[in-house]
């Protein structure tokens, strides 16, 4: 039998190494998430899946699981903390969904709708964040970067390639890319790359690619996110997540 | 170029010194030295533009021949130095912020320096020139126009006092280098970290973490290497006696560094030093070589075969969020200064994700003092659960700003008294992560069991404006978040727009409740210290003097942020206008 946490109220098994993230999605328990993505290593910058440990809030994506936690996430108080969050990366870049390519598969909308945010909530801080439509093939539009580092993790873990990663500090810090000009042109980005497939949001958009799918028809206009984020949830083949 | 990074041994780790060294040279980085650095190092180049574009002393664009940044600490701003930046400005025809078109200066701010005792301060090319007032200013202007070489500026500008007031066990220490080092040979690393332990020495950087079980964590972790790392980026506003210690007891870090050493089996250690004390560089170089000179460091130390030691210095380049240890590991490392996720720490994976101590400047010295007073005598100074001295930076409103070295558990209203503060409304113990305290608590005293501090001790008289501490403060955390998680990232810029919009006068009730719901977010979902701390300023300020904050205010509950008539500003700067018709009136 394996070790076991507690997930509100549910005991969780896991796996030696895995997150209290992982173990809790491979469970089918779904704990809200922005940054974290299943292939790759956790880092826990977007916060949104704080949870509370033994009284302590913490991000669940990078706590190493360990059996007799008591981890509480489904509660009032931090669906409130993630509605804030998600107000912030509403209010920090220039989102203008009805007429973004990714309205219906973006998971900061989707968040949006599932934690119910139902105002903007803050002044709008109106970056002024230049598009890069250099590259034949692929547009990137910064307004709508929230700087979940999955890009740059794809591109130097799985592509190998350093596309991507981030400069500046503090509120000025934006995503750059692997070029003497700074333009997406002069990389070696290629539209078969794993980089391209994992934006959240509609930053990195294949060109001549639009609305092929009817709004209404798409990712998260069929089912919630907190439905969808199970389904993508890797499950360890001994079924460890059937208790 | 290629000599430099030769030097380095094209060693990707030391990315920033080697980008450091090329500022120092070039003025800044351009693009094409990036990609040729790149290709030197086989990194990739937007790697080295990641990390050069974190660090605020670190230049991609051309930023002028001479660069002033004027130290914006509430205590320069206190003795005037908004007023002389504008008066440079104005003489030098800048605006803040921007390259003279001629590509000879610019001049802006920067987050406090460390000369609070002797502000306002300055930087020019990163050296620290201090003591600033009307005619300094206007002599500089000439300099600069004359295009002076700064070796040529008179040696006075650059003079740093050390003001120590008042000695104690670290300040007025005389025993010869290597004393204790010998002695402790003797113990063996087991017997200090034994001693240390006992003495109940905690760490001084703030956080007070017991050394001994930091060092002994280190020494019984598994690690193919052990490092030992000082924690000089001096960044908290308000803090300047690590400044003082290296200038009076720099033998004394080292031996604390080299004790460090034999405890835990390191033979190699690291001198992280804030970018705003590279005038110390050469000095603290002279005493490694003496050392090393003297059997101190190097190859079998004091004739004990296999102790081998030595300290390597690296500057910081402007980032105070280097100051949170495991940020200051990545540093080290060469990348952006931001914190890692814990567990694991940096006891068992630190530097190069090998075992490693990190400590204050101070704690080193007062190890030193552990080992050789004994635990018992050791721990007999101070309060029970706060062994030991501390350094007190005074600055503000007060007659004999300076370095103070107390044993815990003095009171505030101690210090007041002995650095001749009257009429105090006001003390910000440990800078803006710390606390201010007002007038019904001088009677607390400084300990982990009462009042935390690592040095910081800003004094405040009643002319003061508490707001305006505040909204510096404020402005402080905006600057320095490192901007890897939402909450800090977002919120500080948040606060700080919300703060200015109350100093603008357009401030509500609805503003104040907005910064108690960002304080909890904050706190609650922050990757580190700085984010959980960053709303303080505020909170502290509201709870004793919620006044200065009212009396902002508007009676509305809310209002736009949005200035019909601040809006108009582009319009005027760009008509040359000013007058009475270029403005709408209030009830318009």
């Amino acid at each position: 039998m394996s070790d076991s946490f507690q997930l509100d109220g549910a005991p969780i098994c896991f796996e030696p190494g895995q997150t209290v993230m992982q173990a809790a999605l491979a469970a089918d328990h779904y704990i809200p998430h922005l940054c974290y993505h299943p292939e790759f290593t956790p880092h826990g910058s977007c916060k949104l899946c704080t949870v509370k440990v033994n009284g302590r809030t913490t991000a669940s994506c990078t706590l190493p699981a360990e059996a007799g936690l008591v981890v509480e996430s489904e509660i009032e108080e931090l669906n409130a903390l993630r509605r804030t969050l998600v107000q912030m990366l509403f209010a920090e870049g220039n989102h203008f969904c009805p007429s973004c390519e990714k309205s219906g598969n973006c998971v900061l909308q989707a968040l949006g709708y599932d934690l119910e945010v139902q105002a903007t909530g803050f002044r709008q801080l109106f970056p002024d964040r230049p598009i890069d439509a250099s590259h034949p093939d692929i547009l990137l539009d910064f307004n709508r970067c929230i700087l979940c580092e999955i890009c740059v993790h794809a591109s130097s873990e799985v592509d190998g390639k350093n596309v991507f990663a981030f400069a500046g500090r503090g509120i000025t810090k934006h995503l750059i890319v692997n070029s003497e000009s700074g333009l997406l042109r002069d990389t070696d980005i290629a539209l078969a790359d794993k980089a391209m497939q994992v934006c959240p949001v509609g930053v990195i958009l294949p060109k001549r690619v639009g609305f092929s799918m009817p709004i209404g028809e798409r990712r998260y206009d069929r089912s919630p996110i907190s439905a969808q984020a199970l389904e993508d949830a890797p499950r360890t083949p001994s079924g460890a997540h059937h208790e | 170029m290629d000599q430099l990074i030769l030097r380095h041994a094209s060693d990707a780790s030391r990315l920033l010194q080697i980008l450091r060294e090329m500022q120092e040279h070039f003025g800044h980085i351009p693009p094409h030295s990036i990609s040729r650095l790149a290709a030197k190092l086989s990194i990739p180049r937007a790697r080295i533009e990641s990390t050069a574009s974190f660090y605020s002393f670190l230049h991609l664009k051309p930023h002028g021949e001479y660069r002033v940044l004027f130290s914006d600490n509430i205590t320069d701003r206190m003795s005037g130095s908004q007023s002389l930046m504008e008066l440079m400005c104005q003489q030098l025809w800048l605006q803040p912020g921007k390259v003279s078109e001629d590509g000879l200066v610019s001049i802006g701010t920067t987050s406090c320096t460390g000369m609070c005792d002797q502000g306002p301060a300055m930087l020019v090319n990163n050296r620290a020139v201090t003591r600033l007032n009307h005619q300094r200013v206007q002599e500089i202007v000439q300099l600069i126009r004359n295009r002076t070489p700064l070796n040529d500026w008179p040696e006075d500008f650059f003079r740093v006092e050390d003001n120590i007031r008042r000695g104690g066990l670290l300040l007025d220490n005389a025993l010869p280098p290597g004393t204790v080092l010998r002695a402790a040979l003797e113990l063996g690393g087991q017997r200090i970290v034994e001693t240390v332990k006992a003495s109940g020495l905690r760490g001084r950087g703030g956080a007070g973490f017991p050394t001994g079980l930091k060092w002994e964590a280190c020494r019984n972790a598994q690690g193919t290497d052990h490092y030992v790392v000082c924690n000089a980026d001096e960044g908290e506003p308000g803090t300047f006696k690590d400044r003082v210690l290296f200038s009076r007891q720099a033998d004394m870090v080292f031996e604390g560094m080299t004790l460090c050493a034999l405890a835990t089996g390191a033979k190699k250690g690291f001198l992280y030093l804030r970018g705003e004390y590279r005038y110390l560089l050469e000095p603290l170089q002279t005493v490694l070589q003496r050392r090393r000179e003297n059997n101190l460091l190097g190859a079998n130390i004091l004739g004990k075969s296999g102790f081998d030691f030595d300290i390597d210095i690296h500057l910081g380049a402007g980032a105070y969020i280097c100051g949170e240890e495991s940020a200051l590991i990545e540093s080290l490392e060469g990348k952006r200064g931001v914190p890692r996720n814990r567990p694991p720490f940096p006891v068992t994976h630190g530097y190069l994700q090998q075992p490693t101590v990190v400590d204050n400047v101070e704690t080193f010295c007062l190890a030193v003092m552990a080992v050789h007073m004994g635990a018992e005598k050791f721990s007999a100074i101070g309060t029970a659960k706060s062994t030991g001295s501390k350094l007190i930076s005074v600055s503000g409103d007060c007659q004999r700003p300076g370095i103070y070295e107390y044993p815990f558990g003095v009171s505030v209203r101690e210090i007041l008294k002995d650095c001749g503060a009257v009429n105090t409304a006001a003390v910000q113990v440990s800078g803006p992560s710390g606390a201010c305290v007002g007038e019904s608590e001088f009677d607390r005293k400084l300990g982990f069991e009462d009042l935390p501090t690592a040095g910081a001790f800003m004094v405040f008289d009643e002319s003061r404006d508490m707001f305006e501490v505040a909204r510096n403060y404020v402005h402080f955390f905006a600057h320095e978040s490192c901007g890897f998680c939402t909450p800090c990232r977002v919120g500080t810029s948040i606060l700080k727009q919300t703060m200015d919009k109350i100093a603008a006068g357009h401030g509500t009730r609805h503003d104040l409740a907005e910064i108690e719901n960002l304080d909890h977010v904050l706190q609650s979902s922050s990757h580190c210290g700085l984010g959980r701390t960053a709303c303080n300023p505020v909170l502290h300020t509201l709870k004793h003097f919620r006044p200065a904050y009212e009396s902002k205010l508007k009676s509305l509950d809310f209002e736009p942020a949005f200035d019909l008539d601040g809006s108009l500003a582009r319009a005027r700067q760009m008509t040359g206008r000013d007058d009475a018709g270029a403005h709408l009136k209030e009830n318009e």
